[in-house]
């Protein structure tokens, strides 16, 4: 049965909002072709920007200091500083990672965002939303692989209301239980818009039905100038912070991340940093959700509207030097994790002398980088391999970071939480 | 360790077997074969990395070199064809994908449309059967009439010996007729790992240690300066590593003809050794390469230079190289084979204006050479 047709009986008491016709086929990997296809971004002239001055900048004084620093220490001393605080805050050496899988429920999206290779506008023929079956049976693979969790995020669809996505969850909770980690904040955003209801709402709506923790895309660069480059559609930094705030509020869990290389300069990277600093602290005082991780990755051009804009793209230096500043600021963050998929697994082992602790996901889908050129996915015989041979002990986790032992019974924090008991993969455990 | 020692090490060492060793570096001592080992054991990165980066400053100061050059693969028809297992590279005469180009294709792809002039030609390739030391001393001049200024590095010890053996005629010999058609240097290249276990596993009937060191002592003689390389990441152990690197020492010390080493990481894809090993998939770690170039720096106190490959240890790693020890950042190549048949996901090629970014975005000053390390210019 095709889901989420018009005129269809709701199944399995799953509320079944009316959609528009939309296709409801799995994505395509699209080959990259230097003509590109139909969905492809007309490349548009870059605009200029012109980085505002520190003293103007929101938290100054902070935001000179760490440039100063950045300035007057060499990158294995930032780097020696930064293993220092990861030592500190993990001394038992664990570099750990999680088995899950990317969802992308919907590459249909109305933000046109400059940086993106993934989105289709609403009448590409490569648009497409996926079916609760589609997604359940996407989860049921991965189970069966070990994973742990899902990642499900999507493009802004102004097509699916709020009733989709709770319709969505509890689908999930019922028939495929396992954690999900889903919903960006812009897409919390759309939701809200789309269904004319306060998105402090939407996320409790949302975490009733089954969402467990929220993922930190769409943060790219936390300041508004810079985002008015890359992505003008897009919510604004303080709105931003604020879903996750609300979110942690309701008690969940969420990461934060940082997009770089897209033209911005130090100082807008650290405004980012300790904006995000400001809201832990904030959020922390709450004594609920918290950040449990940040993660940077830097731009991937290719098949975007950016393609061509001659932007110096990020260096080695850059994602070390960011990595090492980022667990410096980020002190009230406990997690750094690595980007092997946009630095390559290398850098991504380089970097845990540089701050980080964690390899992130040992994704067994993955669509949106990998649309963008960029395609580092390994199996996890090799993850472990590079967290050993950097002198750490890989270990596998769920998403609030604690570590997968043998026998569990599913992720704790959902069932903390009091959701469906969770019968995890046979595969768990097996080699943690 | 003492207050001076701990004062002039900004990275302090968070292995404690790392001290002594610091030590050792901060008072201009010659590193042990056990230091050498004890390097390889440590997972200490950050000091290891802040060590070779002292001894680089000390002979380099900030300056980072890089060469217009452009890598010419005549042949990759090779008679060790099954026996170097670690090789992609090579095939038989009559294997699919076997070539050898005419000197009229040599000199197009030289030709071809370059930002910027030339002043290297790095030239390898297979050990062929039958192509004479004539072809190799027409390509040479001809390349010298029609890029005069050009240097040429060209011909490894393996195929310099393999000449040698196919004109029935001494080592010397050979050496002599390619520098009068125009060699200027010698690649490191065939070097692999000395250890003669280590050679009868990856690279059997391959030229021998001694002969291999006995080519590049024959052309230091001669005047003829060469690089010396080390192939890691198969089956060699740290202690062989490290003896290897100690047989480049010692031969450093005899002739000083040696300008650069450059470690190479061993890729495993699509050739036989990394089908047996089951290592399909899985280059080199960046900790391992970056701790094969800062070890280097560290152990050959003798050579001036230290090169990082970009095309094995990719463009990111090789930038980050440059503060572990490493001046030399290779050059355009613009067109890499060897390791892009081994699996090499990097481009194959870089542009002048990106290399001179990446050094600059390092904090270091790029310099153009050639192939002699004589300054070409400043950036």
């Amino acid at each position: 049965m095709v889901n989420g047709r018009p005129g269809e009986p709701a199944a399995r008491g799953v509320r079944r909002p009316a959609l528009p016709i939309l296709s409801t086929v799995a994505p395509r990997r699209r080959e990259p072709t230097p003509e590109g296809s139909a969905g492809l971004r007309t490349r548009t002239p870059r605009p200029a920007y012109e980085p505002a001055p520190v003293a103007s900048r929101p938290y100054a004084d902070q935001i000179a200091e760490w440039l100063e620093v950045l300035e007057s220490t060499p990158l294995l001393e930032l780097g020696a500083r930064a293993d220092a605080v990861r030592r500190k805050l993990h001394p038992d050496g664990i570099v750990s990672y999680i088995v899950d899988r990317n969802i992308n429920y919907t590459n249909l999206c109305v933000t046109d965002c400059r940086f993106c290779a993934f989105y289709r506008r609403p009448k590409d023929e490569e648009a497409y939303v996926l079916s609760y079956e589609e997604i359940g049976r996407k989860i049921d693979e991965a189970k069966e692989l070990g994973a742990v969790q899902i990642l499900i995020q999507g493009g802004h669809n102004p097509y699916l209301p709020l009733d989709w996505y709770l319709g969505l969850l509890q689908y999930i909770k019922e028939h495929h239980p396992i954690h999900v980690h889903g919903f960006s904040a812009s897409e919390i955003d759309l939701i809200a818009r789309v269904s004319k209801r306060p998105f402090h709402e939407v996320i409790r709506e949302l975490h009733e039905a089954g969402l467990d923790s929220m993922p930190g895309a769409g943060a790219e660069i936390l300041v508004d100038a810079v985002r008015d480059f890359i992505a003008p559609k897009k919510i604004d930094a303080s709105y931003w912070l604020e879903i996750h705030e609300a979110a942690h509020e309701v008690g969940l869990l969420t990461t934060a991340t940082m997009m770089y290389g897209v033209g911005e300069s130090w100082a807008d990277r650290l405004e980012h940093l300790v904006k995000l600093r400001a809201s832990q602290q904030r959020s922390l005082a709450r004594g609920k959700g918290r950040y449990t991780a940040f993660i940077a990755w830097s731009f991937q051009p290719l098949h975007t509207e950016m393609q061509d804009w001659g932007i110096p793209l990020g260096t080695g230096m850059d994602y070390l030097r960011v990595t090492a500043l980022s667990r410096l600021v980020l002190d009230n963050f406990e997690n750094l994790q690595v980007s092997y998929v946009t630095q390559g697994p290398k850098m991504a082992q380089i970097a845990l002398r540089f701050g980080a602790n964690d390899f992130g996901s040992l994704m067994i889908e993955e669509n949106v980088v990998s649309a963008a050129g960029t395609d580092f996915i390994m199996p996890e015989a090799e993850m472990r391999r590079l967290i050993e041979d950097a002198g750490f002990k890989p270990a596998r986790r769920y998403q609030d970071y604690t570590l997968v032992r043998e026998g569990d019974n599913g992720c704790p924090c959902c069932q903390r939480q009091g959701g469906a008991a969770l019968a995890t993969a046979g595969g768990v455990g097996r080699n943690a | 360790m003492s207050v001076t020692i701990a004062e002039e090490l900004k990275v302090q060492p968070t292995d404690p077997r790392l001290i002594p060793i610091a030590e050792r570096v901060l008072a201009g001592e010659r590193l042990s074969r056990e230091d050498g080992i004890t390097l390889f054991e440590s997972n200490d990165l950050l000091a290891i990395g802040a060590l070779a980066d002292l001894v680089n400053r000390s002979k380099n100061g900030d300056r980072v070199f890089f060469v217009a050059n452009q890598h010419i693969n005549p042949t990759n028809i090779c008679i060790l064809r099954a026996t170097c297992v670690f090789c992609s590279f090579a095939r038989r005469p009559k294997e699919e994908g076997a070539y050898t180009m005419t000197l009229e294709e040599v000199f197009a792809e030289a030709d071809q449309i370059r930002e910027t002039p030339v002043r290297e030609f790095h030239i390898v390739g297979g050990l062929h059967p039958k192509l004479r030391l004539q072809y190799y001393e027409d390509m040479i001049r001809g390349l010298k009439e029609r890029h005069p200024g050009v240097e040429i590095k060209a011909l490894t010890a393996v195929e310099i010996a393999h000449l040698a053996r196919i004109e029935q005629t001494s080592v010397e010999d050979v050496l002599k007729r390619l520098r009068a058609a125009g060699l200027d240097s010698l690649p490191g290249g065939g070097a692999e790992v000395f250890s003669a276990g280590v050679r009868s596993t990856i690279a059997a009937r391959k030229l021998a240690a001694e002969e291999w060191l006995d080519v590049h002592r024959t052309a230091h003689r001669l005047g003829i300066p060469s690089n010396c390389t080390m192939l890691y990441g198969h089956v060699e152990t740290y202690a062989d590593r490290v003896d290897h690197l100690l047989m480049l020492r010692e031969l450093q010390d005899e002739t000083g003809g040696f300008l650069t080493y450059i470690p190479l990481a061993y890729h495993p894809d699509n050739n036989e050794l990394g089908e047996r090993l089951g290592r399909q998939g899985t280059a080199t770690t960046g900790f391992d390469d970056l701790k094969n170039l800062a070890i280097g720096r560290l152990f050959l106190d003798n050579i001036p230079h230290i090169k990082t490959h970009w095309v094995m240890n990719t463009p990111k790693v090789s930038q980050i190289a440059l503060h572990f020890g490493v001046d030399d950042l290779e050059g355009t190549v613009v067109r890499e084979r060897i390791y892009h048949d081994a699996g090499a996901k990097t481009p194959q090629g870089l542009t002048f204006a990106e290399i001179v970014r990446l050094i600059k975005d390092a904090g270091k000053r790029p310099v153009e050479r050639d192939a002699l390390y004589r300054e070409v210019r400043e950036w």
